[in-house]
């Protein structure tokens, strides 16, 4: 058991940081700014589920897999799947939303909280 | 045939004006850097009491007009124009920063050029017999700029070595037709160079040859030789644009690399993490008005040719895929009026 | 007359002037910290999966405690000092998104409520969503087809 969970970490230490590291040097090389590559993982993420791929990733480096953006795009991708099962084509408009409401509705809450309360800081 | 027309992009000033007053302000990160002394003050906090970034940056014009006319001994009102530009949309922070001060307004727009539009308008209005007193100053402020021109503050970006600073800060000098110096002996106006560069994060690059052009003009136009000046000084190429410059100057035989300077590179520390410099309206006038002017009056320098550069991108124009269209201006600047002519 | 270099001379010369980014450092770096946070991420996975919670509703509330650490970070001006030495270790991870919506939101506070915070909070994040949401809703029609 014990084994298990530090396996579990490792695995996700070493898949979050690859993808990470993809990213890096998607930036430095290519010379695509920050939103774009954003845009790029998660669009990734989507394709690679809707091929059968990222089910694998997302089986072996857990958190690994579903923290990075890519893993925004997984759930979207396989919340659409679930609910196309549900409720037929309904569900290819439903099921990304639904799946990923939990972090997009925290998103926006906090950040207003946040907004209200702080200010922006240079550094000096 | 005109006067004082010399060559295709030079004017030679016949009743050179005097500078008689400079001051500047800038913000914390510039107020530790190796110019902190020179500077009339410097605000700990970039805010400096506002509510918003732009607020803070016309404040920061409005007290370098009221310090910079008092060191010139002037009443407010003995100010024919004022010319003021910065980097904001619609040029906010000069207007805004001016409006209570009940002058005539020129406000200009030359990106980081825009301290040497200003002593060039400035100097032709004095020597065109319109003005006794001219004010010139601008303005940039770290903050409101990468606000407008990159990404939120707050946002956890990495830059390019080749990105450089945007200077906190605002600097002005008074222009007047009487005065002991130093004076205003000749001005080479730019043309606008685009070399294709599109890369937002290398401005330095992007500026080199239009500075090299206007550099060029300034020498073929007057005759002088390259060693003519003591300090050949740019506003904002950096680390990069600077050696791109003094390699394309080089490659037109005016080799002057001992006296190159860049205002980027003299207001930081290269540790204080601002890659290839400093940039901005503010940087090329606080460095001016604070260090170049201060060497100027003690004599430690008798004869500089003052080089700001901007580059004329906006955001939208980098969305859209354009490159950079850049312009540089010099201002020869002497410690005698008579100079050699 | 003045020598000029043509457009193309000028950019193959420019690249070759220009420092490059420190890219296996970066690199480096990013992997660290981006691992590092996923490994955040898989500690609160599993310990809400300990509390009996299940797949679903684990992850969800792991997006919701890493998304809050995100937005505190950033209200705490730290999350752009992190961005700076990790690059893409702390944008790519859901900690990233946070900051890139809460940091807009932030700083547009100065245009007021509705039109500042309101509008411009998803000026970098908007983008993540159109397109993720647009191809999560191709993929899923696609999936249909092949069903029916």
């Amino acid at each position: 058991m014990m084994r298990q969970t530090i396996l579990q970490y490792i695995n996700a230490f070493v898949i979050g940081g690859l993808i990470c590291a993809a990213g890096q040097v998607l930036i430095d090389r290519t010379k695509l700014t920050a939103a774009r590559i954003l845009v790029l993982f998660v669009s990734l993420g989507v394709v690679l589920t809707g091929l059968g791929i990222y089910q694998g990733i997302a089986e072996v480096g857990g958190a690994g897999a579903t923290i990075p953006l890519t893993g925004f795009g997984y759930s979207l991708a396989k919340g659409a799947f679930k609910d196309v099962d549900k409720y037929g084509l309904l569900g290819a408009f439903t099921g990304g939303i639904r799946a990923t409401a939990a972090g997009v509705a925290a998103a926006v809450f906090f950040s207003y909280l946040a907004a209200v309360a702080f200010k922006p800081k240079a550094k000096s | 045939m005109l006067e004082k027309k010399v060559g295709k992009q030079t004017s030679r000033m016949q009743n050179p004006p005097s500078i008689n007053a400079a001051a500047s302000i800038v913000g914390p990160k510039e107020g530790k850097g190796p110019l902190a002394d020179y500077f009339d003050q410097a605000v700990d906090d970039e805010f400096w009491g506002e509510n918003s970034w732009e607020k803070a940056e016309s404040k920061f014009m409005r007290e370098v007009l009221a310090k910079v006319t008092a060191k010139a001994s002037l009443a407010m009102d003995a100010l024919d124009f004022v010319i003021a530009g910065d980097l904001l949309n619609q040029c906010i922070a000069a207007s805004f920063g001016i409006r209570e001060s009940n002058l005539p307004f020129f406000g200009i727009y030359g990106a980081c050029s825009t301290i040497g539009e200003a002593m060039q308008l400035g100097a032709a209005l004095i020597e065109g017999g319109f003005a006794f007193n001219v004010a010139c100053l601008t303005s940039s402020h770290f903050c409101s700029a990468e606000k407008q021109f990159r990404f939120p503050l707050e946002l956890g970006s990495q830059r390019p070595p080749t990105a450089q600073w945007t200077v906190t800060g605002s600097g002005g000098l008074i222009l007047s037709l009487e005065g002991n110096g130093p004076y205003i002996t000749r001005i080479t106006t730019g043309k606008i160079v685009d070399m294709g560069i599109k890369d937002q994060n290398n401005m330095g690059a992007a500026m080199a040859p239009a500075a090299a052009d206007t550099i060029y003009a300034h020498f073929e136009d007057t005759g002088l030789p390259p060693d003519y000046y003591d300090m050949v000084v740019t506003g904002d190429l950096g680390a990069v644009g600077k050696r791109i410059l003094d390699d394309l100057l080089s490659s037109n035989g005016i080799r002057i690399s001992r006296l190159l300077n860049d205002c980027g590179l003299m207001i930081y520390d290269m540790k204080q993490d601002v890659h290839s410099g400093g940039s901005g309206c503010g940087c090329a006038a606080v460095v001016f008005a604070g260090f170049l002017y201060d060497r100027l009056r003690k004599g430690k320098l008798n004869r500089i040719l003052f080089v700001p550069t901007g580059a004329l991108l906006s955001p939208t124009s980098v969305q859209q895929g354009e490159s950079i269209p850049c312009i540089v201006h010099a201002v020869a600047i002497e410690s005698s009026r008579g100079g050699n002519q | 007359m003045q020598h000029v270099m043509t457009k193309d001379d000028y950019r193959k010369y420019v690249d070759k002037v220009s420092p490059d980014s420190k890219t296996l450092r970066n690199t480096l770096r990013a992997f660290f910290v981006g691992g590092l946070i996923c490994v955040i991420g898989q500690f609160f996975m599993n310990s809400f999966r300990q509390m009996g919670f299940d797949q679903d509703v684990s992850s969800s509330l792991t997006s919701i405690v890493m998304i809050f650490l995100g937005v505190s970070l950033t209200a705490m001006n730290i999350y752009d000092d992190l961005g700076r030495f990790a690059g893409a270790g702390s944008i790519v991870p859901i900690t990233g998104f946070a900051n890139s919506v809460a940091s807009p939101a932030i700083e547009y506070k100065s245009e007021g409520y509705v039109l500042g915070i309101g509008a411009r909070m998803f000026l970098i994040a908007g983008p993540v969503l159109v397109y993720g949401i647009s191809m999560s809703i191709i993929v899923g029609i696609i999936h249909y087809l092949i069903k029916h």
